[in-house]
């Protein structure tokens, strides 16, 4: 798998799983986990800094920018114009010129609002961001996204947290054979089958955060993604056999009494 | 003069720059990202400017986060489903 690399922009990751940085216990379990995941891309959130307890801890501290990539997110924002903010103060902070693009449509689903999202990406593009959105499992917003300039496209899997799965495998299929750019699966994962599912369809990486960091155990659980992604990725390549109704014998009848 | 910081309003010495505000704020500069009157800052620009009465200055960097999860919303019983089981 050494020599497989995903190329995004120009830059090549390692692995193919990336990861978000909430709910963690603490970052010592952040960091723990992330190392069990082997991803070396990490989305972060942007938020004020506190400033009446500074013995609060900075999350760089424990991900160092020089080992991972990190990729700031606008998780929150339900506004075009708070995600242009969230996504200049960003990159202004001088660690990253990605952006994971969220222009959030409503609080109960988090379904992204793909018209305000476009608006964003085309004006970050111009802007130089090398912007990966979070959209919907629309083929038809993905191919416009790409056409406006990202890089890559992240439609979700299944509701942001929810843990559901991959909802609709044959949108991402349709969005993996129409768009001519890599596809991060991004949501809605729940446990180690789901991201092997993604892969298997073809994304080019999966990208979670509550499956891992809200189960039971999150640096075991972050270990058993790592694997799910691979072999997903593998079974992707060596390509499985069709599915078909009846049996077919693999003992040959020759040489039968 | 005062100025308000990230929501909460300080009293800030006339002459001070942001570079002085994030030092008595015990901030490293290198990681954070500022904003004045909506307007973002170049990290060069912290020693020049200077901070005015009634400046809103933001001071960000980054914490925990992958999406933000929506919490405590149940199906209604027109589309009522378990999740966790289908």
């Amino acid at each position: 798998m050494s020599d497989d690399r995903l190329v995004i922009a120009g830059r090549e990751f390692k692995s193919r799983l990336w990861v978000g940085t909430g709910k963690y216990k603490d970052f010592i379990e952040t960091k723990k986990a992330i190392e069990a995941s082997g991803a070396d891309v990490v989305t972060v959130a942007v938020r004020r800094v506190n400033i009446t307890d500074r013995s609060k801890e900075n999350l760089l501290d424990y991900l160092d920018p020089k080992k991972y990539t990190i990729l700031p997110n606008t998780a929150g924002c339900y506004t075009v114009e708070d995600a242009l903010r969230y996504a200049r103060l960003g990159r202004a902070a001088g660690v990253s010129d990605l952006v994971k693009l969220e222009v959030i449509g409503d609080e109960r689903t988090l379904f992204p609002d793909t018209a305000g999202l476009i608006e964003a990406a085309r004006i970050l593009v111009k802007e130089g961001f090398i912007v990966l959105p979070y959209t919907n499992d629309d083929p038809i917003v993905a191919q416009k996204l790409v056409d406006i300039g990202c890089p890559a496209v992240m439609p979700l899997a299944a509701p942001i947290g929810s843990g559901l799965g991959i909802r609709n495998p044959y949108n991402l299929k349709i969005i993996l054979e129409t768009v001519k750019a890599p596809v991060i699966v991004d949501a809605g994962v729940g446990t180690a089958s789901d991201a092997a599912l993604a892969m298997e369809l073809g994304a080019d990486a999966v990208l979670m955060n509550t499956a891992i960091a809200g189960a039971k155990d999150p640096i075991m659980m972050a270990e058993a993604m790592k694997y799910g992604v691979e072999a997903g990725r593998l079974a992707f390549k060596a390509g499985r056999i069709p599915r078909k109704l009846y049996a077919n014998a693999s003992s040959p009848i020759e040489g039968m009494l | 003069m005062q100025i308000h910081v990230n929501g909460e309003q300080r009293a800030a010495q006339a002459g001070s720059t942001v570079a002085d505000l994030l030092r008595e704020l015990d901030i490293r500069p290198d990681r954070v990202a500022v904003e004045v009157n909506r307007e973002i800052l170049e990290k060069g620009a912290f020693d020049a400017r200077g901070l005015k009465d009634g400046d809103r200055i933001e001071i960000i960097s980054f914490i925990g986060g992958g999406s933000e999860e929506a919490i405590g919303y149940q199906f209604s019983a027109r589309s009522r489903i378990e999740p966790a089981e289908c």
